[in-house]
Order: structure tokens, then sequence, then C-alpha cells
């Protein structure tokens, strides 16, 4: 059994059983990662262009990864915004590279849709790196892979989201696709920061993080970003971190075993104390060690690799 | 055409477009010949009474039991001549609106440079008469550069050609100067018109704010954003006792806030875009830039109020907002791509939709495009009452066709509707008795 599409554009056009397919996939591509070789040759021959027109080191690099350990050839690509303004729109620049035959092209773009645009104007397979505050199907997939293979399940379990969801790809990427595969999602953040009827998203909306902590499983951190500030969102980084810090106390409030879970970089002392960050509850690390499983995974299952036995050459 | 041959006992160019349907808002509704000399209305009647129309020099023009109405008058329009040609000239906008029925266009001052002084208007004006299509009148802006902060030389804008002043896409977001300008227009008798937008609570947004704006992670502008705005001028409105004119509403609020303010009896119109009352924000879930445009599509439920607005009279006007922009431009993404779509030659049968749902009768619908419009803006238009210009549109309310962007006459193909099928096709478009399109 295949993906069966070309893209991965987005969580919400995924079903519960494509999600599943690439977690199990990624489960078994896992393994590579922890040979003295770390490399298999499914895409031996295929060339995967990562276009980032947003600064990203982990992101690109987890990519960069993946599709390395894969055996493709990987291509860095990042236009400066200059060729923008130039007039080149991003149909002619991804044009470009797919006369080079890319096979797959990695795409991170600020605005909302970039990818599903580029998709509906190339024969390459399209992955989105994170389009605008829309979505970020890959954090979200090895989020979900991360929390399967902590608490072996997702379903049934209560995951909390910590932070700016309005201006997060992050956090609509996970609502879709933690609530996909049954488990109980919440939102918590000031007000200003919960988009227009998130609650019809099957999601609980909370402006109190302590009050939305109790009994949680898992707990998602959401980066702040900094650039919020003089927007009217929030009164001052010192404020936020008072009502919103995670820190050792507050992590009573949930369940003994709950984990800790954040896609980076960490701002140390706003949104997550150190003490928290730096514990075994922590599982930020294990995130990005999975970040490359899971979008192996998506390479092999995109490339049609899928119906071949090419693994366990 | 049939030319009768014959001498002719005067020198007069004598028109008769016979076989109609006339519906002339307020004075005829039903079959009707017009009979028009020299460019002027001479009579509207059936059958004709004027002894002239037995003349041998008459020209006949066959209506075939079409619509014959006042050419379409639009208070809002951009022509982006000068500054922005390579979106649209005077004369391809002008050819744009006869093409879609339109005789008298209105255009925004938001050129390069803007519309701020009596060259501007008098260029836009010479352009107008240059291309020989719809008749241009020009808005001033409110102030200069529309930058919103001093008054723009409007007595000098009125007495070269202006027909009211705006600062539309860049409203005065200063309520002190919207009180002065208001206070000065009273002085020349134009209304001021406002683009009602709040421009802090839009905060870059490109979308309506609601769930398809959360869904797709896009930066929204709420109702409020417009609806602060409205309350805002209606209260100046009340203030200064000089007329507002609102335009393209988009949300329900604001139609209440409007029907409130008019029971008042304040001097306030208002405006709405065909878009806004024919599709909703579904349409910009495939990221498609062409259902980009500010204000922007709402909801369902604002489409309904709009439409009451339409019914009850709270709403006195539909105009295009006609924005032109260039292909290029509408391939960028949609957060970054500039609002607007091209909105002559699809304003007539989207308008017709709402005759054909039974929500307006045609004259009604026909009343928000000629006369109502001619009359707020205090334009010699709008009617085919004796003595008038021939402006005159004909068309066939019932024939189908399919929008073709590729074969507009405007130079841009910005528009969300190519490809629909739509009902109600201009057959002849007439401008002091002279065809300026002709589609038979």
């Amino acid at each position: 059994m295949g993906l069966e599409r070309k893209d991965l554009l987005t969580i919400a056009a995924l079903s519960a059983d494509q999600i599943q397919l690439i977690l199990t996939t990624a489960e078994s591509l896992k393994e590579v990662g922890g040979r003295d070789i770390k490399k298999v040759p499914a895409l031996r021959g295929k060339t995967v262009v990562n276009l980032f027109f947003e600064p990203s080191t982990r992101t690109r690099t987890s990519f960069e990864l993946a599709a390395k350990r894969l055996s493709a050839d990987v291509i860095n690509f990042s236009p400066s915004t200059s060729s923008m303004v130039k007039g080149e729109t991003l149909v002619d620049t991804a044009r470009n590279i797919e006369a080079m035959q890319a096979d797959i092209i990695v795409l991170r773009h600020p605005s909302p849709g970039a990818a599903e645009n580029l998709a509906r104007s190339v024969r390459s397979s399209v992955i989105n790196a994170g389009d605008g505050w829309h979505e970020h199907p890959t954090q979200a997939l090895l989020d979900v892979f991360t929390i399967k293979e902590k608490k072996g399940h997702v379903s049934g379990l209560v995951v909390l989201i910590v932070g700016d969801v309005a201006h997060s790809r992050v956090a609509r990427s996970n609502i879709l696709a933690l609530t996909k595969l049954g488990a109980e999602v919440r939102v918590v953040a000031p007000p200003t920061m919960i988009p227009f009827g998130l609650e019809h998203f099957g999601v609980e909306v909370f402006y109190n993080l302590d009050e939305a902590l109790i009994g949680t499983d898992v707990i998602i951190m959401l980066r702040l970003q900094r650039e919020r500030l003089g927007r009217a969102l929030l009164p001052s980084l010192r404020e936020y971190a008072k009502l919103f810090c995670l820190t050792p106390e507050r992590l009573k409030l949930a369940k003994p075993d709950a984990i800790v879970m954040h896609p980076g970089p960490l701002n140390r002392g706003v949104e997550i104390s150190p003490s928290v960050a730096d514990s075994n509850v922590a599982v930020i690390l294990d995130q990005v060690t999975n970040g490359v499983s899971v979008r192996m995974a998506l390479m092999y299952l995109l490339s049609g690799s899928g119906e071949r036995s090419t693994l366990n050459e | 055409m049939t030319k009768k041959t014959g001498q002719s006992p005067t020198s007069s160019q004598l028109l008769c477009i016979q076989g109609g349907i006339v519906i002339d808002p307020g004075h005829v509704n039903g079959r009707a010949d017009v009979f028009i000399q020299d460019g002027n209305i001479l009579e509207v009647g059936f059958p004709l009474t004027n002894p002239l129309c037995q003349d041998s020099s008459v020209t006949i023009l066959e209506a075939n039991g079409w619509i014959v109405a006042p050419g379409l008058v639009d208070l809002h329009c951009h022509l982006r001549e000068p500054g922005f040609e390579y979106k649209e000239t005077i004369a391809t906008g002008a050819a744009s609106a006869v093409a879609g029925g339109f005789t008298t266009i209105c255009c925004m001052p938001n050129t390069q440079p803007v519309n701020d002084n009596a060259a501007i208007t008098k260029f836009m004006l010479a352009q107008g008469q240059e291309a020989g299509k719809a008749r241009v009148f020009p808005i001033g802006a409110i102030t200069k550069k529309s930058e919103g902060e001093e008054l723009a030389d409007i007595g000098e804008l009125v007495d070269a050609g202006c027909v009211a002043i705006s600062d539309d896409g860049r409203p005065v977001m200063n309520s002190l100067v919207m009180r002065r300008a208001l206070e000065y227009a009273k002085a020349f008798g134009i209304p001021v018109v406002d683009h009602c937008e709040d421009l802090h609570l839009t905060d870059g947004g490109c979308m309506n704010e609601g769930m398809v704006s959360t869904e797709l992670g896009m930066p929204g502008i709420p109702d409020a954003s417009e609806e602060v705005m409205v309350a805002r001028n209606l209260a100046l409105a009340d203030l200064t006792g000089v007329h507002v004119h609102l335009a393209h509403l988009s949300t329900a609020r604001s139609v209440e806030l409007v029907r409130h303010a008019k029971g008042q009896g304040l001097p306030v119109s208002a405006e709405v875009c065909p878009h806004h009352f024919s599709i909703t924000e579904e349409a910009v879930r495939c990221y498609n830039s062409n259902a980009k445009m500010n204000p922007p599509l709402r909801t369902d439920e604002d489409v309904q109020a709009l439409k009451q607005g339409l019914v009850d009279g709270t709403i006195d006007v539909i105009a295009t907002d006609h924005a032109p922009h260039a292909l290029q431009e509408k391939q960028l993404e949609f957060d970054t791509a500039p609002f607007g779509i091209v909105g002559f030659e699809t304003a007539l049968p989207l308008t017709l939709r709402l005759v054909h749902d039974g929500v307006l009768s045609l004259e009604q619908a026909l009343d928000k495009l000629t006369r109502s419009p001619a009359q707020l803006f205090h334009l010699p238009v709008g009617t085919l009452q004796p003595g008038t210009h021939a402006d005159i549109v004909v068309f066939d309310p019932h024939e189908e066709w399919v929008v073709d962007p590729t074969k507009f006459f405007s130079k841009s193909q910005n528009t969300p509707f190519g490809g629909w099928t739509v009902k109600g096709k201009v057959k002849m478009t007439l401008v002091d008795g002279r065809i300026v399109y002709d589609a038979r």
C-alpha cells in the first residue's frame, strides 16, 4: 500500500489511515539512523530540492539528512527575497528547478497556500515544509510519531498546545493530526493569540495555563515569536513568562507521566523554564531525531518506492 | 441596421430604437420605441407621436423585444491612468464599460500621481473624450496625495470637473480631517465618498476574518474594520449635515447601521458591488487571488443582508469597484497579490441574477444602476426622459453566455467569475445616440 498522492501539502488532506501509514513507515526507517552506515538506496538517482524562502536551519537540515539517508541527491536553494522583489513568481522559480529534473521539491514559504499553488504548477512531488501561518505537516507528523513512541498510542490522550496558535502553522497542523488520530486537544494562550472560531475545530480553548494543564498527557509548547511584541498582542515578555511559562511547579498539575514537547528553537525562560527543558520529561531532542525518520518515510512514500522492496537491500 | 432612403426635410440625425421593452426607472416600463434627435432623447412611447418619426431619414435600430434602458452609471471604478497604464487605460476602461452596458463611469483618484489637482482631472476628462466610449467623470482626492493630512484643493477639483471626492483605498483615518472635508465640501454641493476601513483593525489582513481564514492560516480583516468607520461616517454626516456616500458595503452590520441612520433622516447613501452579493469567502479556499478584493468577500449571512438592503432601499446603488490588475500581479501568492477585480463586464448579468432569483424586480435592479447613482452624484444622465442625452443600453435579459476573461475589453482579466454561465447579454450601447458597442 502506498500513499497514492503526488504531494504532501497539508494534514487537512490526509486521512487517519494515511497518517498511520506514514508513521509505520517511519518506524521501520528509524533503524537506519542507528546503523554504522546510515544509508539505504531507496531514492538512489532521485533529486530532492530544498526550496526555502524563509530562513531555517533545523527543518532544512532535517530534510537534507533524510534525503541523503535515502541516497537521493540534494540541492539546497534559498532564493533571496530580492529575487521575489525582482518580479519572479514562486511558480517561475519552481519551474526552473523542475526543468533540472527535480523529483521532490521541499518548500518553505511565508505565504499561506504557497505549497498548494506550487503543486498545481509542477509535475514534481511537493512537500510543504511550512507555508505562512497555514500548515507545517511534517512537524505535526514527527510530533505524533514521538507521542506514539513515548505513549504507545495517540487516541484518548489529552494533549495541550501552549502559545500563539493564531500565528502558528505548527499548531494548525498538530490540531488536525491529533484530532484525526483521536486525541483530546486543548489549547491555551492569551485570547489575542487564539484565532477566530477555533472552538469549532474540535479543540477546547483555555486562557489559564494552570487550569489547562490539569490531567494532560502531552504538553506541546509553541515558540513565542518576539516580533509579536509591540503589536498589541502582548503587554511584555515578562508578563507572558509569568502567565505562560512552563515551570516545574506548573508541570505538577499535569499527569505524573506527562511529556513535554517543543518544535524549537527554545526561548528559555519565556515559554519554558530551563529546568523543564533539560529534564527527562522533555522529549525535544527525540522530536529532532524522529523528524529525520518521518521525512525519510514521506519522501520514500511520495517517490512511489512504496511499491518496491528496496528498503531492505 | 436598415436605413430608409429619401431626402430629409431637416438636417437632424434621427434614430429610432424600436420593438424593445423600455425600462426607464420611475418613468416608463413597457413596450415602447425610443426616438432620438441629434444625440438627445426626443420621445419615448408607443406609438410615437412626434411627426418627425415618419421622416424618411430616420435610422431604425431593431430591439427585437430586448430591454432598452438608460445607459448604466457606475459611481466607483479605477481606470489606472495616469500611472498604471499596464493595468488599464482610460480608453480600455471606457471600452470595457460600454461592453458591460455602462455609459457613465466615475473614476477614483488613486492614480499616480493622485488626482488631487485640476491638471490631472482635466487630463482624465480629455482622455475620456478622446476614447469616445463611456462618459468619464473623475472623483477628486479628499486630501493631498490621499495622505489623509491636508485637504486637497477641492474647489479647484470641482471647478475642473470632479463630481465627488474620495480617498478611496487609502481611507481618511483622522476623523478631524474627515469632519473638515465634509464641512468644506458643503460649499460645493458634492458628496464625499468613503471607503470605510479602519486600517489599524485590518492590520495587514487579506481576506474576511472568519472560519475560512482560520483554516487557511490567512491574516483576516474583521467585519469591525468596516463597521467602525461606517459608524464614524454616519456620526459625521449627522454632525455636518453633508452627504456621505459609503462605498462598497460588505457586512450585515454595515447595512443595519445605514438602515438606522436613514431612518433618522441622515444625509447618507450606500453602494454594494456585485461580487459582494454574489459569492462568499468560500471562493478564497483554493487561494484564488482573483477572489481577493477589499472589502473582502464575506459570509452567506452578509450576502443575504446586502440583498435585503437592496430590496428595502437601504442600499441605493450597485457599483462595480472595477479594479483591474495585471496578470503577473495576480500570479503572486494570495497574501501578496493586490486587491481588486475587473467589474464592468460582469456587473449587469450578476445583478440580473437577483432579478431571475426574484430578489428585485427588473425596474428596481436597473434603478440601482441608472437613475439612483446619477441622482446621488448630480449627473445629467441615468434616464430616458425627453431632452436628456441618448445614453442607452440594449440587452437581452435571458441570453446565456459563459464569462471568458480572455475576451474582456478591459486590459486585465482578474475576475473570480471566469467560466461562469450567466444570463443577460448586452446587445448594444449608445452614448449621445452613437453606437459605441454593438454585439447584435
